[in-house]
Protein backbone atom coordinates (compact mmCIF):
# COMPACT_ATOMS: atom_id res chain seq x y z
CA UNK A 1 0.00 0.00 0.00
CA UNK A 2 0.82 3.59 -0.74
CA UNK A 3 1.08 5.42 2.39
CA UNK A 4 1.24 9.68 1.64
CA UNK A 5 4.70 10.38 3.96
CA UNK A 6 5.50 13.39 5.55
CA UNK A 7 8.21 15.54 3.43
CA UNK A 8 11.01 14.87 5.56
CA UNK A 9 10.52 11.27 5.02
CA UNK A 10 10.27 11.47 1.53
CA UNK A 11 13.32 10.42 -0.54
CA UNK A 12 14.20 13.40 -3.00
CA UNK A 13 14.80 11.37 -6.24
CA UNK A 14 11.57 10.27 -7.04
CA UNK A 15 10.67 10.09 -10.28
CA UNK A 16 7.75 12.29 -11.69
CA UNK A 17 5.59 9.48 -12.70
CA UNK A 18 6.17 8.01 -9.14
CA UNK A 19 4.38 10.72 -7.60
CA UNK A 20 0.40 9.86 -7.24
CA UNK A 21 -1.29 12.69 -8.54
CA UNK A 22 -3.11 15.06 -6.13
CA UNK A 23 -6.19 14.35 -6.32
CA UNK A 24 -5.58 10.62 -6.44
CA UNK A 25 -3.53 11.61 -3.25
CA UNK A 26 -6.37 13.48 -1.50
CA UNK A 27 -9.26 10.80 -2.16
CA UNK A 28 -7.02 8.13 -0.59
CA UNK A 29 -6.57 10.02 2.11
CA UNK A 30 -10.05 10.66 2.32
CA UNK A 31 -10.41 6.96 1.90
CA UNK A 32 -8.00 6.08 4.58
CA UNK A 33 -9.90 8.66 6.89
CA UNK A 34 -13.34 6.83 6.04
CA UNK A 35 -11.97 3.10 6.56
CA UNK A 36 -11.01 3.91 9.52
CA UNK A 37 -13.90 5.68 10.66
CA UNK A 38 -16.32 2.87 9.15
CA UNK A 39 -14.23 0.17 11.18
CA UNK A 40 -14.56 1.76 13.74
CA UNK A 41 -18.60 2.03 13.80
CA UNK A 42 -20.44 5.50 13.03
CA UNK A 43 -19.89 6.83 16.07
CA UNK A 44 -16.81 7.22 16.00
CA UNK A 45 -16.71 8.91 12.69
CA UNK A 46 -16.67 12.57 13.85
CA UNK A 47 -13.94 11.86 16.08
CA UNK A 48 -11.89 11.15 13.26
CA UNK A 49 -12.63 13.65 11.11
CA UNK A 50 -12.71 16.88 12.93
CA UNK A 51 -12.65 19.76 10.45
CA UNK A 52 -15.62 18.83 8.89
CA UNK A 53 -16.81 20.58 11.97
CA UNK A 54 -14.95 23.59 11.14
CA UNK A 55 -16.60 24.47 7.80
CA UNK A 56 -18.38 27.97 8.59
CA UNK A 57 -20.20 30.44 6.00
CA UNK A 58 -17.83 33.01 4.85
CA UNK A 59 -18.61 36.47 6.03
CA UNK A 60 -19.79 39.13 4.08
CA UNK A 61 -17.12 41.31 2.08
CA UNK A 62 -15.94 44.35 3.49
CA UNK A 63 -13.70 47.20 1.24
CA UNK A 64 -10.68 47.76 2.40
CA UNK A 65 -8.20 49.23 0.90
CA UNK A 66 -4.43 47.61 1.04
CA UNK A 67 -2.09 49.65 2.86
CA UNK A 68 1.37 48.45 1.77
CA UNK A 69 3.48 50.88 4.48
CA UNK A 70 1.75 47.97 7.18
CA UNK A 71 2.39 44.92 5.19
CA UNK A 72 4.27 41.69 6.72
CA UNK A 73 6.13 40.44 3.63
CA UNK A 74 5.17 37.16 5.39
CA UNK A 75 2.74 33.94 3.94
CA UNK A 76 -0.50 34.32 5.68
CA UNK A 77 -2.40 32.39 8.37
CA UNK A 78 -4.90 30.24 6.30
CA UNK A 79 -8.64 31.84 7.00
CA UNK A 80 -9.69 28.18 8.30
CA UNK A 81 -6.95 28.23 11.30
CA UNK A 82 -7.57 31.90 11.68
CA UNK A 83 -11.09 31.79 12.32
CA UNK A 84 -11.33 27.82 13.81
CA UNK A 85 -8.43 28.45 16.56
CA UNK A 86 -9.62 31.66 18.69
CA UNK A 87 -9.19 32.13 22.36
CA UNK A 88 -12.37 34.35 23.29
CA UNK A 89 -13.49 32.70 26.69
CA UNK A 90 -17.03 34.51 26.10
CA UNK A 91 -17.46 31.80 24.26
CA UNK A 92 -15.51 28.46 25.98
CA UNK A 93 -11.66 28.06 26.69
CA UNK A 94 -11.76 25.27 24.17
CA UNK A 95 -9.78 26.62 20.80
CA UNK A 96 -12.61 25.69 18.93
CA UNK A 97 -14.96 26.99 21.15
CA UNK A 98 -15.44 29.88 19.96
CA UNK A 99 -16.37 28.79 15.90
CA UNK A 100 -18.29 26.92 17.78
CA UNK A 101 -20.47 29.14 19.85
CA UNK A 102 -20.23 32.43 18.96
CA UNK A 103 -23.01 32.10 16.52
CA UNK A 104 -25.35 33.34 19.39
CA UNK A 105 -23.55 37.32 19.21
CA UNK A 106 -25.65 39.54 17.86
CA UNK A 107 -23.57 41.92 16.31
CA UNK A 108 -26.29 44.45 14.90
CA UNK A 109 -27.86 46.72 16.61
CA UNK A 110 -24.10 47.77 18.23
CA UNK A 111 -23.02 50.84 19.78
CA UNK A 112 -19.54 51.35 21.47
CA UNK A 113 -19.63 54.03 24.27
CA UNK A 114 -16.69 56.82 23.98
CA UNK A 115 -16.27 58.29 27.32
CA UNK A 116 -14.56 59.62 30.69
CA UNK A 117 -11.66 62.00 30.46
CA UNK A 118 -12.53 63.48 26.40
CA UNK A 119 -14.33 66.63 25.75
CA UNK A 120 -16.07 64.88 23.28
CA UNK A 121 -17.66 61.88 25.20
CA UNK A 122 -20.16 59.74 22.37
CA UNK A 123 -22.01 56.76 21.99
CA UNK A 124 -20.86 55.54 18.19
CA UNK A 125 -23.56 53.07 16.33
CA UNK A 126 -21.73 50.38 15.12
CA UNK A 127 -22.25 51.50 11.11
CA UNK A 128 -21.08 54.87 11.94
CA UNK A 129 -18.00 53.70 13.43
CA UNK A 130 -17.55 51.72 10.40
CA UNK A 131 -17.68 54.96 8.14
CA UNK A 132 -16.00 57.55 9.95
CA UNK A 133 -12.82 56.59 8.46
CA UNK A 134 -11.86 54.60 4.89
CA UNK A 135 -11.02 50.88 5.70
CA UNK A 136 -7.43 50.03 4.77
CA UNK A 137 -6.12 46.05 4.63
CA UNK A 138 -3.16 45.96 6.96
CA UNK A 139 -1.23 42.53 7.51
CA UNK A 140 0.31 42.01 10.65
CA UNK A 141 1.79 39.09 12.43
CA UNK A 142 -0.41 38.09 16.21
CA UNK A 143 2.07 36.44 18.76
CA UNK A 144 -0.12 34.54 21.06
CA UNK A 145 1.12 34.71 24.74
CA UNK A 146 0.85 30.76 24.42
CA UNK A 147 3.17 30.00 22.02
CA UNK A 148 2.31 30.53 18.33
CA UNK A 149 1.49 32.94 15.79
CA UNK A 150 -0.84 33.49 13.10
CA UNK A 151 -0.07 36.30 9.99
CA UNK A 152 -3.52 37.93 9.30
CA UNK A 153 -5.06 40.50 7.07
CA UNK A 154 -7.20 42.88 8.78
CA UNK A 155 -9.31 45.82 7.55
CA UNK A 156 -9.77 48.91 9.58
CA UNK A 157 -7.94 51.58 10.42
CA UNK A 158 -5.98 53.72 13.31
CA UNK A 159 -7.35 53.96 16.41
CA UNK A 160 -6.20 57.30 17.11
CA UNK A 161 -8.56 58.58 14.04
CA UNK A 162 -11.50 57.73 16.75
CA UNK A 163 -9.24 59.18 19.71
CA UNK A 164 -8.70 62.43 17.82
CA UNK A 165 -12.06 63.14 17.59
CA UNK A 166 -13.48 62.37 21.14
CA UNK A 167 -10.50 65.03 21.65
CA UNK A 168 -8.81 63.17 24.85
CA UNK A 169 -8.35 65.91 28.12
CA UNK A 170 -4.70 66.29 29.47
CA UNK A 171 -5.57 63.82 32.79
CA UNK A 172 -6.18 61.13 30.06
CA UNK A 173 -3.38 58.74 30.48
CA UNK A 174 -4.72 55.41 29.22
CA UNK A 175 -7.59 53.82 27.17
CA UNK A 176 -9.60 51.43 28.78
CA UNK A 177 -11.70 48.65 26.46
CA UNK A 178 -14.65 46.96 27.72
CA UNK A 179 -15.57 43.72 25.83
CA UNK A 180 -19.78 42.58 25.98
CA UNK A 181 -20.49 40.74 28.63
CA UNK A 182 -24.16 39.16 27.95
CA UNK A 183 -24.63 36.01 29.23
CA UNK A 184 -27.84 35.29 26.50
CA UNK A 185 -25.03 35.80 23.95
CA UNK A 186 -21.99 34.26 25.33
CA UNK A 187 -22.33 30.80 26.62
CA UNK A 188 -18.30 31.35 28.14
CA UNK A 189 -19.68 33.23 30.64
CA UNK A 190 -21.29 30.98 33.17
CA UNK A 191 -17.35 29.94 33.56
CA UNK A 192 -15.30 31.76 36.27
CA UNK A 193 -12.16 31.55 34.41
CA UNK A 194 -11.74 35.31 34.10
CA UNK A 195 -13.63 38.56 35.89
CA UNK A 196 -16.64 39.44 33.09
CA UNK A 197 -16.55 41.91 31.46
CA UNK A 198 -13.00 41.65 29.86
CA UNK A 199 -11.46 44.54 30.33
CA UNK A 200 -8.05 45.76 28.02
CA UNK A 201 -5.50 48.62 28.38
CA UNK A 202 -3.44 50.48 26.79
CA UNK A 203 -1.55 53.50 27.55
CA UNK A 204 -2.21 56.42 25.39
CA UNK A 205 0.60 56.94 23.41
CA UNK A 206 0.17 52.97 22.79
CA UNK A 207 -3.42 54.01 21.81
CA UNK A 208 -2.48 56.44 19.83
CA UNK A 209 0.31 54.43 18.17
CA UNK A 210 -0.33 54.35 14.40
CA UNK A 211 0.03 50.84 14.18
CA UNK A 212 -2.53 50.40 16.99
CA UNK A 213 -5.57 49.53 14.57
CA UNK A 214 -8.88 49.39 15.28
CA UNK A 215 -10.59 46.65 13.08
CA UNK A 216 -14.15 45.57 11.66
CA UNK A 217 -12.82 42.86 9.38
CA UNK A 218 -10.70 40.31 8.05
CA UNK A 219 -9.26 38.60 4.82
CA UNK A 220 -11.25 41.30 2.94
CA UNK A 221 -14.93 40.17 5.06
CA UNK A 222 -16.68 41.27 8.17
CA UNK A 223 -15.09 40.04 11.41
CA UNK A 224 -16.61 36.56 12.18
CA UNK A 225 -18.21 36.53 15.52
CA UNK A 226 -15.10 34.27 16.93
CA UNK A 227 -12.56 36.98 15.70
CA UNK A 228 -14.33 39.52 17.48
CA UNK A 229 -17.43 41.21 16.02
CA UNK A 230 -18.35 43.98 15.12
CA UNK A 231 -15.53 45.76 16.04
CA UNK A 232 -11.45 45.12 17.74
CA UNK A 233 -8.61 46.58 18.50
CA UNK A 234 -5.39 44.96 17.10
CA UNK A 235 -2.38 45.67 18.73
CA UNK A 236 0.39 43.64 17.07
CA UNK A 237 3.62 44.19 18.92
CA UNK A 238 2.25 43.23 22.48
CA UNK A 239 0.55 39.37 23.21
CA UNK A 240 -2.86 38.69 21.41
CA UNK A 241 -5.14 38.90 24.71
CA UNK A 242 -4.15 42.34 24.57
CA UNK A 243 -6.28 43.45 21.69
CA UNK A 244 -9.75 43.65 23.12
CA UNK A 245 -12.87 41.92 21.07
CA UNK A 246 -16.15 42.70 20.40
CA UNK A 247 -15.60 46.06 22.21
CA UNK A 248 -18.81 48.43 23.78
CA UNK A 249 -16.78 50.76 25.86
CA UNK A 250 -13.91 52.78 25.13
CA UNK A 251 -12.78 55.13 28.72
CA UNK A 252 -10.27 57.27 28.70
CA UNK A 253 -8.72 57.40 32.45
CA UNK A 254 -6.23 59.05 34.48
CA UNK A 255 -4.94 55.59 36.20
CA UNK A 256 -3.91 52.36 34.84
CA UNK A 257 -6.74 50.34 34.72
CA UNK A 258 -7.17 47.39 35.78
CA UNK A 259 -6.63 44.21 32.95
CA UNK A 260 -8.71 40.96 33.41
CA UNK A 261 -5.48 38.76 32.20
CA UNK A 262 -3.75 40.56 34.91
CA UNK A 263 -6.18 40.68 37.95
CA UNK A 264 -6.26 36.62 37.17
CA UNK A 265 -2.64 36.15 37.65
CA UNK A 266 -0.53 39.00 37.74
CA UNK A 267 2.57 37.12 38.01
CA UNK A 268 2.11 35.97 34.32
CA UNK A 269 0.13 38.67 32.65
CA UNK A 270 1.94 41.93 32.97
CA UNK A 271 -0.01 45.07 32.22
CA UNK A 272 2.26 45.60 28.96
CA UNK A 273 2.51 42.15 28.42
CA UNK A 274 5.31 43.66 25.02
CA UNK A 275 5.82 40.32 22.81
CA UNK A 276 9.46 39.87 24.21
CA UNK A 277 11.69 36.55 23.68
CA UNK A 278 13.64 37.16 26.82
CA UNK A 279 11.18 37.16 29.44
CA UNK A 280 9.38 33.93 29.55
CA UNK A 281 6.25 33.57 30.84
CA UNK A 282 6.54 31.84 34.35
CA UNK A 283 5.35 28.27 32.61
CA UNK A 284 7.03 28.63 29.30
CA UNK A 285 9.42 30.37 26.92
CA UNK A 286 8.76 33.10 25.06
CA UNK A 287 11.91 32.63 22.82
CA UNK A 288 9.92 30.82 20.44
CA UNK A 289 7.13 30.20 18.34
CA UNK A 290 4.90 27.83 16.43
CA UNK A 291 3.44 29.49 13.24
CA UNK A 292 -0.01 28.43 12.58
CA UNK A 293 -0.74 27.10 9.60
CA UNK A 294 2.61 27.15 7.66
CA UNK A 295 3.55 24.10 6.42
CA UNK A 296 0.31 21.67 5.53
CA UNK A 297 2.08 20.15 2.15
CA UNK A 298 2.67 16.70 4.08
CA UNK A 299 -0.74 16.45 5.75
CA UNK A 300 -0.65 16.51 9.23
CA UNK A 301 2.88 15.24 9.85
CA UNK A 302 4.74 18.06 8.44
CA UNK A 303 3.01 20.57 10.60
CA UNK A 304 3.58 18.64 13.27
CA UNK A 305 7.15 17.82 13.41
CA UNK A 306 7.60 21.78 11.51
CA UNK A 307 10.28 23.86 13.82
CA UNK A 308 9.32 26.80 15.47
CA UNK A 309 10.77 30.15 14.77
CA UNK A 310 12.26 32.61 16.94
CA UNK A 311 9.92 35.14 18.50
CA UNK A 312 11.07 38.57 17.56
CA UNK A 313 11.13 41.65 20.06
CA UNK A 314 7.80 43.52 19.79
CA UNK A 315 7.42 40.83 17.38
CA UNK A 316 9.64 42.39 14.96
CA UNK A 317 7.73 45.96 15.28
CA UNK A 318 10.44 47.25 17.44
CA UNK A 319 11.66 49.80 14.70
CA UNK A 320 7.83 51.55 14.82
CA UNK A 321 7.35 50.65 18.58
CA UNK A 322 10.78 50.06 20.84
CA UNK A 323 10.89 53.91 21.48
CA UNK A 324 7.14 53.91 23.77
CA UNK A 325 9.64 52.35 26.19
CA UNK A 326 12.75 53.77 26.58
CA UNK A 327 14.46 53.53 29.63
CA UNK A 328 11.84 51.29 30.83
CA UNK A 329 12.72 47.85 32.92
CA UNK A 330 10.69 45.41 30.40
CA UNK A 331 11.70 42.64 33.09
CA UNK A 332 10.07 44.28 35.71
CA UNK A 333 6.90 46.32 33.19
CA UNK A 334 6.27 42.34 31.23
CA UNK B 1 2.59 -1.65 36.22
CA UNK B 2 0.55 -2.22 39.07
CA UNK B 3 1.00 -4.34 41.90
CA UNK B 4 0.96 -7.94 40.74
CA UNK B 5 -1.95 -10.50 41.76
CA UNK B 6 -2.20 -11.19 45.09
CA UNK B 7 -5.34 -12.73 45.66
CA UNK B 8 -7.08 -15.65 45.31
CA UNK B 9 -3.72 -16.45 47.48
CA UNK B 10 -2.84 -19.60 46.49
CA UNK B 11 -1.85 -18.06 42.92
CA UNK B 12 1.91 -17.54 42.75
CA UNK B 13 2.73 -14.39 42.73
CA UNK B 14 6.08 -14.93 41.59
CA UNK B 15 4.44 -16.42 38.17
CA UNK B 16 2.40 -14.18 36.63
CA UNK B 17 0.52 -16.34 33.96
CA UNK B 18 0.50 -19.00 37.14
CA UNK B 19 -3.38 -21.22 35.99
CA UNK B 20 -5.29 -21.24 39.08
CA UNK B 21 -8.27 -23.02 39.42
CA UNK B 22 -11.29 -21.75 37.86
CA UNK B 23 -13.30 -19.47 40.89
CA UNK B 24 -17.10 -20.30 41.19
CA UNK B 25 -19.85 -18.14 39.60
CA UNK B 26 -19.49 -14.88 37.62
CA UNK B 27 -16.14 -14.45 38.59
CA UNK B 28 -15.52 -17.25 35.91
CA UNK B 29 -14.04 -16.96 32.63
CA UNK B 30 -12.76 -19.79 30.29
CA UNK B 31 -8.96 -18.33 28.93
CA UNK B 32 -10.06 -18.56 25.73
CA UNK B 33 -12.87 -15.82 26.68
CA UNK B 34 -9.98 -14.01 28.50
CA UNK B 35 -8.32 -13.99 25.42
CA UNK B 36 -11.08 -12.49 23.69
CA UNK B 37 -11.29 -9.56 25.82
CA UNK B 38 -7.73 -9.24 26.08
CA UNK B 39 -7.77 -8.59 22.59
CA UNK B 40 -10.47 -5.99 22.40
CA UNK B 41 -9.20 -3.86 24.90
CA UNK B 42 -6.16 -4.27 23.23
CA UNK B 43 -7.67 -2.41 19.99
CA UNK B 44 -10.31 -0.13 21.90
CA UNK B 45 -6.71 0.89 23.76
CA UNK B 46 -4.91 1.27 20.64
CA UNK B 47 -7.81 3.74 18.79
CA UNK B 48 -6.74 6.83 19.92
CA UNK B 49 -3.65 6.27 18.70
CA UNK B 50 -4.96 4.75 14.86
CA UNK B 51 -7.10 7.99 15.31
CA UNK B 52 -3.66 10.03 15.47
CA UNK B 53 -1.98 8.44 12.50
CA UNK B 54 -5.71 8.59 10.38
CA UNK B 55 -6.01 12.63 11.15
CA UNK B 56 -2.22 13.08 10.37
CA UNK B 57 -2.76 11.31 7.01
CA UNK B 58 -5.53 12.98 6.41
CA UNK B 59 -4.19 16.93 7.35
CA UNK B 60 -6.45 17.15 10.19
CA UNK B 61 -4.79 18.02 13.21
CA UNK B 62 -5.82 21.23 12.76
CA UNK B 63 -4.07 24.60 13.52
CA UNK B 64 -1.54 23.38 16.26
CA UNK B 65 -1.01 20.33 15.11
CA UNK B 66 1.57 19.45 18.23
CA UNK B 67 -0.48 21.26 20.37
CA UNK B 68 -3.70 18.67 19.49
CA UNK B 69 -1.12 15.82 19.37
CA UNK B 70 0.48 16.74 22.54
CA UNK B 71 -2.42 17.29 24.45
CA UNK B 72 -4.22 14.08 22.98
CA UNK B 73 -1.74 11.83 23.98
CA UNK B 74 -1.88 13.05 27.63
CA UNK B 75 -5.08 12.85 27.80
CA UNK B 76 -4.61 9.17 26.45
CA UNK B 77 -2.18 8.72 29.00
CA UNK B 78 -4.17 9.50 32.37
CA UNK B 79 -7.05 7.56 30.69
CA UNK B 80 -5.11 4.06 30.55
CA UNK B 81 -3.58 5.21 34.18
CA UNK B 82 -7.10 5.28 35.48
CA UNK B 83 -8.06 2.28 33.68
CA UNK B 84 -5.22 0.63 35.15
CA UNK B 85 -5.58 2.00 38.52
CA UNK B 86 -9.52 0.68 38.45
CA UNK B 87 -8.50 -3.27 38.19
CA UNK B 88 -7.81 -3.93 41.63
CA UNK B 89 -10.70 -2.11 42.99
CA UNK B 90 -12.83 -3.53 40.09
CA UNK B 91 -11.79 -6.77 40.78
CA UNK B 92 -12.50 -6.40 44.50
CA UNK B 93 -16.10 -5.57 43.69
CA UNK B 94 -16.78 -7.65 41.43
CA UNK B 95 -14.65 -10.59 42.07
CA UNK B 96 -13.98 -10.61 38.29
CA UNK B 97 -10.31 -12.02 39.33
CA UNK B 98 -9.64 -12.48 35.75
CA UNK B 99 -9.75 -8.14 35.13
CA UNK B 100 -5.97 -8.68 36.45
CA UNK B 101 -5.30 -10.26 33.72
CA UNK B 102 -5.38 -6.79 31.81
CA UNK B 103 -3.47 -4.53 33.91
CA UNK B 104 -0.57 -5.33 32.34
CA UNK B 105 -1.68 -4.29 29.47
CA UNK B 106 -3.56 -1.19 30.58
CA UNK B 107 -0.42 0.00 31.93
CA UNK B 108 1.38 -0.33 29.29
CA UNK B 109 -0.69 1.50 27.03
CA UNK B 110 -0.42 3.80 29.64
CA UNK B 111 3.42 4.16 29.15
CA UNK B 112 2.70 3.87 24.99
CA UNK B 113 1.30 7.21 25.30
CA UNK B 114 3.29 8.85 28.03
CA UNK B 115 6.34 7.65 25.71
CA UNK B 116 4.77 9.90 22.31
CA UNK B 117 3.90 12.85 24.82
CA UNK B 118 7.14 12.76 26.17
CA UNK B 119 8.85 12.47 22.67
CA UNK B 120 6.56 15.06 21.08
CA UNK B 121 8.11 17.52 23.82
CA UNK B 122 11.76 16.58 23.30
CA UNK B 123 11.86 16.22 20.01
CA UNK B 124 9.44 18.60 18.44
CA UNK B 125 8.84 21.44 21.14
CA UNK B 126 12.46 21.21 22.80
CA UNK B 127 14.16 20.25 19.48
CA UNK B 128 16.83 17.63 20.76
CA UNK B 129 17.93 20.47 22.85
CA UNK B 130 19.11 19.00 26.03
CA UNK B 131 20.16 21.95 27.58
CA UNK B 132 16.97 23.64 27.47
CA UNK B 133 15.27 20.49 28.43
CA UNK B 134 16.78 20.31 31.46
CA UNK B 135 16.39 24.48 32.15
CA UNK B 136 12.74 23.34 31.52
CA UNK B 137 12.81 20.86 33.89
CA UNK B 138 13.82 22.58 36.51
CA UNK B 139 12.02 25.90 36.19
CA UNK B 140 8.74 25.06 35.08
CA UNK B 141 7.06 23.19 37.90
CA UNK B 142 4.28 21.83 35.50
CA UNK B 143 7.20 19.98 33.43
CA UNK B 144 9.22 19.23 36.52
CA UNK B 145 6.22 17.00 37.81
CA UNK B 146 5.50 15.75 34.17
CA UNK B 147 8.52 14.55 33.90
CA UNK B 148 9.53 13.21 36.99
CA UNK B 149 6.19 10.82 36.16
CA UNK B 150 7.35 9.67 32.72
CA UNK B 151 11.02 8.60 34.25
CA UNK B 152 8.75 6.80 37.05
CA UNK B 153 7.10 4.62 34.61
CA UNK B 154 10.39 3.82 32.78
CA UNK B 155 11.47 1.48 35.51
CA UNK B 156 7.79 0.25 35.47
CA UNK B 157 7.54 -0.59 32.06
CA UNK B 158 10.83 -2.58 31.87
CA UNK B 159 10.04 -4.55 34.36
CA UNK B 160 6.37 -5.22 33.31
CA UNK B 161 7.69 -8.84 31.89
CA UNK B 162 6.72 -12.11 33.89
CA UNK B 163 10.42 -12.78 33.58
CA UNK B 164 11.34 -9.51 35.18
CA UNK B 165 9.20 -9.98 38.21
CA UNK B 166 10.18 -13.38 38.82
CA UNK B 167 14.08 -11.93 38.90
CA UNK B 168 13.02 -9.11 40.94
CA UNK B 169 10.85 -11.11 43.43
CA UNK B 170 6.96 -10.60 44.02
CA UNK B 171 7.27 -8.57 47.19
CA UNK B 172 10.11 -6.47 45.74
CA UNK B 173 8.12 -6.32 42.28
CA UNK B 174 5.54 -5.34 44.41
CA UNK B 175 6.87 -2.40 46.30
CA UNK B 176 8.40 -1.19 43.19
CA UNK B 177 5.28 -1.11 41.34
CA UNK B 178 3.36 1.40 43.91
CA UNK B 179 5.22 3.94 42.41
CA UNK B 180 2.03 3.85 40.11
CA UNK B 181 0.42 5.57 42.85
CA UNK B 182 2.56 8.29 42.61
CA UNK B 183 2.64 8.59 39.08
CA UNK B 184 -0.89 8.85 38.81
CA UNK B 185 -0.77 11.95 41.20
CA UNK B 186 1.78 13.76 39.49
CA UNK B 187 0.43 13.29 36.01
CA UNK B 188 -2.45 15.00 37.78
CA UNK B 189 -0.44 17.60 39.27
CA UNK B 190 1.05 18.41 35.85
CA UNK B 191 -2.07 18.81 34.16
CA UNK B 192 -3.81 21.04 37.11
CA UNK B 193 -0.40 23.20 36.78
CA UNK B 194 -0.92 23.31 32.87
CA UNK B 195 -4.40 24.34 33.50
CA UNK B 196 -3.67 26.82 36.51
CA UNK B 197 -3.08 30.14 34.26
CA UNK B 198 -5.97 29.73 32.38
CA UNK B 199 -8.47 28.94 35.96
CA UNK B 200 -10.01 26.16 33.86
CA UNK B 201 -10.00 23.52 36.08
CA UNK B 202 -13.08 21.32 34.96
CA UNK B 203 -11.34 18.57 32.69
CA UNK B 204 -8.61 18.04 35.06
CA UNK B 205 -11.28 17.77 38.14
CA UNK B 206 -12.54 15.20 36.84
CA UNK B 207 -9.32 13.42 36.07
CA UNK B 208 -8.46 13.98 39.41
CA UNK B 209 -11.50 12.96 40.88
CA UNK B 210 -11.36 9.37 39.61
CA UNK B 211 -7.79 8.76 41.03
CA UNK B 212 -8.81 10.02 43.74
CA UNK B 213 -11.53 7.37 44.35
CA UNK B 214 -9.25 5.23 42.91
CA UNK B 215 -6.23 5.45 45.45
CA UNK B 216 -8.79 6.65 48.23
CA UNK B 217 -10.58 3.17 47.96
CA UNK B 218 -7.07 1.24 48.42
CA UNK B 219 -6.15 4.08 51.52
CA UNK B 220 -9.76 2.32 52.71
CA UNK B 221 -9.01 -1.26 51.95
CA UNK B 222 -5.53 -0.73 53.89
CA UNK B 223 -7.16 0.77 56.48
CA UNK B 224 -9.41 -1.77 57.08
CA UNK B 225 -7.77 -4.66 56.46
CA UNK B 226 -4.10 -4.38 56.35
CA UNK B 227 -2.57 -6.83 53.75
CA UNK B 228 -3.63 -9.92 54.64
CA UNK B 229 -2.74 -12.18 51.97
CA UNK B 230 0.58 -10.06 52.20
CA UNK B 231 1.49 -10.37 55.58
CA UNK B 232 0.98 -14.28 55.85
CA UNK B 233 3.66 -15.44 53.17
Amino acid sequence: MLIPSPKWLRGGDIAASEITPRSVFESRRRLMALAAAGAAGSTLAPWFARSALAQAPRGRKLAAAPNNAYVVPEKRTPYEDVTTYNNFYEFGTDKSDPAHNAGTLRTRPWQVAVEGLVKKPRVYDIDELLRLMPLEERVYRMRCVEGWSMVIPWSGYSLAELIRRVEPQSGAKYVEFVTLADKKQMPGLGSRVLDWPYTEGLRMDEAMHPLTLLAFGLYGEVLPNQNGAPVRVVVPWKYGFKSAKSIVRIRFVDQQPSTSWNLAAAQEYGFYSNVNPDVDHPRWSQATERRIGEDKSGGGFSALFAPKRKTLPFNGYAPQVASLYQGMDLRKFF
Amino acid sequence: MARPDLSPPRAGVGSGRAARPAPAGLATLAPGRVRIVKALVWVLALLPFLRLLALGFAGEFGANPLEFVTRSTGTWTLVMLCATLAVTPLRRLTGWHWLARLRRMLGLFAFFYALQHFLLWLAVDRGFDVAYMVKDIAKRPFITVGFAAFALMVPLAATSTSAMVRRLGGRRWQWLHRAIYAIAVLGILHYWWHKAGKHDFGTVSAYAAVVFVLLAARAWWWWRKPAPQAARR
